[in-house]
């Protein structure tokens, strides 16, 4: 295998990273809303830790991301 | 570069428009430097508009409103009332990146230098950022404080042995905190130009192609419409997320835990 295609096997291996985040994101909102539907007078007071909890799911995610942009783009081997 | 390739890192290139990139040569105007001072005036003139100070506000001077006090729950709700004095930065860094980001999308690629370039999908930008949130974090924790301030990497309540143990795992979560900070708003509008890119030659090439291609080209365009409303949200919710983590971390640096 030369090494052009194993760039593109390992940028699309990489962006599987990504559904994994997707995951992580869909079980913060949906155990928010599902425990926002037990007490809704506390779920206003927790929406910051919802968006923490959201954005470290987010985040690495994204960080696959970077990873494959890096692999396609940024390394010349 | 063939006919047929696809070249989504083009939009990000930094082109110079007054001057160029040579030695001896440090000022350069570059657009994304023209593309800082319209969100700028963009957001002068949106404030200026609301600051009227009617007694009987219009629509105008209630969004202004409306959007001042929207941060100030949120930083009172995070910090408490010690929280005012740091409204200004989380208030400048959250309209600066929703405006960024919002004016990043606007969708006019007629002249290349000119065209919408946003200024957040540059690690620069939103890492000098982050920088100076990590910078008031730290001035403040240490003026408050004093040395006092490492207690925030000891959590209270753990016995002796647990303490040990996550003292390094703190103190690194502590220190990685400005880099994903800055990478967050980043990664999110860089990730998305990319992929609207990609959508719309896709469009293109469908056409080009007939036949099949046509219903494939009618399909993307469908995407690219509803991946360009979902950017608007993620533009919108990655200002929220980055005053919110702001206030939150100034919160550890006021209040200790």
């Amino acid at each position: 295998m030369d090494l052009a295609s194993a760039k593109v096997i390992g940028a699309g291996l990489a962006a599987i990273g990504v559904g994994a985040a997707a995951l992580g994101v869909g079980y913060v909102f949906g155990s928010f809303v599902q425990s926002s539907l037990r007490n809704p007078a506390a779920a206003d007071s927790q929406q910051g830790r919802l968006f923490i909890g959201f954005a470290a799911a987010e985040l690495l995610g994204l960080m696959a991301f970077a990873i494959a942009m890096i692999i396609l783009y940024a390394f010349k081997g | 570069m063939a006919a047929g390739d696809i070249d989504p890192m083009h939009q990000f290139v930094i082109e110079p428009i007054f001057g160029s990139f040579q030695r001896n040569n440090p000022f350069v105007f570059t657009n994304s430097a023209l593309w800082t001072l319209i969100v700028l005036f963009t957001i002068w003139l949106f404030m200026v508009g609301g600051m009227k100070r009617e007694l009987v506000p219009g629509r105008w001077q209630i969004m202004v409103e409306g959007l001042i006090g929207f941060v100030d729950n949120m930083v009172h709700a995070s910090i408490g009332p010690e929280g005012r004095k740091y409204l200004p930065w989380v208030f400048t860094s959250f309209i600066f990146l929703l405006f960024a980001n919002l004016m990043g999308n606007m969708p006019f690629g007629v002249y290349a230098p000119a065209h919408p370039f946003t200024v957040t999908s540059q690690f620069t930008f939103t890492g000098v950022m982050s920088l100076i949130s990590f910078a008031i974090v730290l001035g403040v924790g240490f003026y408050k404080h004093k040395l006092h301030f490492f207690s925030l990497f000891m959590p209270s309540g753990v016995p002796l042995v647990g303490k040990l143990l996550l003292f390094p795992i703190e103190f690194v979560s502590f220190l990685v905190r400005p880099f994903s900070l800055g990478l967050r708003p980043f990664i999110a509008m860089f990730a998305g130009h990319i992929l609207l890119d990609i959508f719309g030659n896709f469009v293109v090439q469908g056409l080009q192609a007939g036949g099949g291609g046509i219903a494939i080209s009618i399909l993307c365009f469908l995407f690219v419409t509803f991946i360009s409303a979902l950017e608007l949200l993620v533009a919108a919710i990655q200002a929220y997320v980055f005053a919110i983590l702001t206030s939150l971390y100034i919160n550890d640096a006021v209040n200790l835990h």
